[in-house]
């Protein structure tokens, strides 16, 4: 069974993504929102017509809406994304919050929400980080019981596309202690519930970020999604599809540079000659060139994975995230150096990419956390 | 249900019939039969298991019947290798520059007489091959070479040196990268030729490495006699065959880590052996974190392998990608040896007598021989050339 070739139907997805995203979202269409603040950081528009094509959609059952066209399709759309520097609430609102709501949620709760999310009415955001590192079973955020209902108290940071979402997806421990797998609960709370209280945080990606205050909200136990103390059992499969689809957006950004970067070298003259024939910097981006090879089978295995493909998820999505980080991080900064003067000008797009690499590399996990992760999953 | 699923059941139930439980253990490095009139065999399960494989054509399964091999499809000769790796049966026949690189140079560019001639002695394990390409002055620069062979009317005379020739010693034929044109530019006066080495004209000294053993020699050529009929491709055309052949050696040495016979423990293994855990992680948190690198990059290299694979449909690799895999899998090949000395500690480090077991004793002459797999069959920087100029399309 071929696993790593994309059918007919996910290459025409992934061709026609790639068409829309460079005729309508452009880098220079990031550039845009970014010089202009607009607040939160996406194109309203842009994401009606993102909704209209179904993207937001395509892991999730038609009966709530959606296509059903498994994370291969979703994981094609992030590539593309990333080649663009697409901002949108894509990836908080369908690859972290509608995911975890599919496989939590009562269905009551998947009625009322994921239809909307779908049409793009909806935002979700994902509160889960606590401290400057991507920790989740460090959780101390307190969901207090209160004769039917829970009072929540605490502080989320780093919440990606926070400022445009309608509902957050809180995680909270309802017992055992930091370091526990065990008491984690995670609530749907409306934004406008009296007690949260968010401020943007201003990210070197331009982006939508948040830091959310919760005092004393009190919320239902309608709001727990997922059953109590026992939310890991959904929120850590969430994590390890998300990872996954985040490095599938990072190969893109990766992908992008990369292939501006090897444009440059054939073009750009020094010393009378072409700087590509060098041979200093013809095997720096030959090695590149191969690291990113492994980039893309190793997201391609975990979005096959998803879909069903045999293979341990977690060490799938924890090799991806981790090498993804790394080659990101590599790529970028070769980019730079390789195109000289002009790299450091914010004129350059690959600024933009340099920057976006950063933040990408903290959502869900850096290096380190991945590699820890993979050296316990394997007994090490 | 896939029509592959059947065949693997087939192959399942032949495996476990006929390969004897003594084939079925890790090899050490003489315990493979090599094939040849100098090839011998570690026991006599081993000749057994060699001799029901060869009858099945499986000593090269996806060769063609009419040539000796199984007539197996890619995708059913993959599912044997997968099935054999799994029930941990030993190559029957160790996969040598025979099967790897001259055959499918014989069924690119061999006319039938040279097919009917070579490619069954191959599959059979009667004729070893050994490569002779690099000379003295002729290594990262190859198309440099020296070696003469004059045109007799019906056969050759060929005079001059190999070197880096792996495994000579034991080979009874070599092909040969020799100069017909000297005249001609670097790469258009080079053809290739067969050459039975059995002959007086024809002299092998091996070359101790720093792994202790002799796996490379040089080979000298004095009057030797090559007939007209073993010049494989066109004459002064031989740089055309050259090129395709190190595309076969390079996916060889991709695979080295799965074909060849190694130190039987993995890295984590090796680490669990030799360091403390506490609550199942390593205490040592830097060699841990370099384990984990490893690792990590290793099997994303294996993704990648089942990922070309895939995308191949044939079961061979787009030749543009053959340089990448050469590159990174030997420069992994390094990684792998310096970490397990790493981890080994002191005990990595026996190279003879009492005080470290077999195992132990193997690692670090695996460790010293891994140095020349960057450097033999195109360095890594040759095949970082390649990329930059096949892949990237970079201006020279």
């Amino acid at each position: 069974m071929k696993h790593l070739v994309p059918s007919d139907e996910h290459i025409m997805l992934q061709d026609s993504a790639r068409q829309f995203l460079q005729a309508n979202c452009p880098v220079s269409a990031f550039r845009h929102l970014r010089d202009n603040s607009v607040s939160p950081c996406y194109s309203r528009q842009h994401w009606k017509q993102i909704c209209d094509l179904g993207w937001s959609g395509i892991i999730l059952p038609e009966e709530y809406g959606g296509l059903d066209f498994g994370y291969v399709g979703l994981g094609a759309i992030m590539k593309e994304s990333g080649r663009t520097l697409l901002a949108s609430p894509l990836f908080a609102s369908v690859c972290l919050g509608a995911q975890y709501l599919l496989r939590a949620g009562s269905d009551t709760q998947k009625r009322d929400i994921l239809p909307s999310v779908v049409c793009g009415d909806t935002c979700l955001a994902l509160a889960i980080e606590e401290g400057p590192h991507h920790d989740p079973l460090a959780t101390l955020f307190t969901a207090q019981p209160d004769g039917g209902n829970f009072v929540l108290n605490g502080t989320k940071t780093f919440v990606v596309d926070g400022q445009c979402a309608n509902y957050f997806l809180v995680v909270a421990r309802t017992s055992g202690k930091p370091g526990d797998a065990k008491g984690l609960s995670v609530f749907l709370v409306d934004i406008d519930r009296k007690g949260v209280e968010r401020k943007q945080l201003h990210l070197l990606d331009a982006r939508d970020y948040s830091s959310v205050d919760f005092d004393n909200v009190i919320v239902g136990e309608d709001d727990l999604v997922g059953s109590m103390n026992d939310a890991w059992r959904y929120l850590e499969p969430t994590l390890d599809a998300a990872r996954i689809l985040l490095a599938a957006e990072m190969l893109g950004g990766i992908c992008e540079c990369f292939e501006r970067t090897v444009e440059y070298l054939r073009d750009r003259e020094q010393f009378g000659v072409k700087i590509g024939s060098f041979q200093a910097l013809r095997h720096r981006a030959a090695h590149l060139f191969a690291e990113i090879e492994l980039c893309k089978a190793v997201v391609d295995t975990g979005l096959a994975a998803l879909d069903g493909a045999p293979g341990s998820i977690s060490v799938l999505a924890s090799l991806a995230k981790a090498r993804l980080n790394d080659i990101a991080l590599l790529a970028t900064n070769e980019a730079v150096q390789m195109h000289g003067g002009i790299g450091v000008t914010d004129e350059l797009d690959i600024g933009l990419f340099l920057k976006r690499a950063r933040v990408a590399i903290q959502i869900l996990g850096d290096s380190s956390y991945h590699r820890d992760r993979f050296g316990r999953l394997n007994g090490y | 249900m896939e029509p592959l699923d059947a065949f693997r059941r087939e192959v399942v139930a032949w495996l476990e019939d006929n390969c004897p439980r003594s084939q079925r253990e890790p090899a050490g490095p003489e315990e493979l039969y090599q094939g040849g009139s100098k090839g011998c065999f570690s026991s006599q399960d081993a000749r057994t298991w060699f001799e029901r494989m060869r009858e099945k054509g499986w000593t090269v399964p996806d060769w063609p019947r009419e040539y000796g091999g199984g007539g197996l499809s890619p995708g059913q000769a993959k599912v044997l290798k997968t099935e054999m790796k799994r029930l941990g049966c030993r190559p029957p026949l160790a996969t040598g520059q025979g099967i790897a690189m001259l055959g499918p140079a014989l069924f690119e560019y061999g006319s039938e007489q040279q097919k009917r001639e070579h490619l069954p002695r191959i599959a059979r394990g009667e004729v070893r091959w050994c490569q002779g390409y690099s000379e003295p002055g002729a290594g990262s620069d190859l198309a440099n070479i020296q070696c003469r062979a004059e045109d007799k009317g019906d056969h050759f005379v060929v005079n001059g040196t190999k070197l880096w020739t792996s495994n000579a010693d034991r080979a009874d034929w070599i092909f040969c990268l020799v100069r017909t044109d000297p005249k001609a530019a670097k790469q258009a006066g080079i053809s290739f030729l067969l050459i039975d080495m059995r002959q007086n004209g024809i002299e092998v000294r091996p070359i101790e490495l720093i792994s202790g053993e002799s796996d490379f020699c040089q080979v000298f050529f004095e009057n030797a006699r090559a007939e007209k009929h073993n010049l494989l491709g066109d004459l002064n055309r031989g740089w055309t065959v050259a090129k395709r052949l190190l595309q076969h050696e390079r996916t060889l040495m991709s695979q080295l880590s799965e074909i060849a016979v190694g130190p039987k423990f993995s890295p984590g293994e090796v680490a669990r052996r030799y360091l403390s855990l506490e609550n199942g992680v390593l205490t040592n948190s830097g060699l841990r974190e370099q384990l984990v690198r490893y690792e990590m990059d290793a099997m994303a290299l294996a993704l990648s392998n089942q990922k070309a694979f895939e995308e191949s449909g044939q079961g061979r690799l787009d030749p543009n990608s053959t340089s990448f895999f050469k590159y990174y899998a030997t420069e992994l090949d390094k990684r792998r040896g310096e970490l397990k000395l790493a981890l080994m500690g002191t005990q990595g480090l026996g190279w003879s007598g009492p005080g470290f077991d077999s195992d132990e004793l193997m690692e670090p002459r695996t460790w010293a021989f891994s140095k020349a797999l960057t450097i033999a069959g195109g360095s890594s920087e040759v095949q970082l050339n390649v990329i930059a100029k096949r892949v990237l399309d970079l201006p020279e």
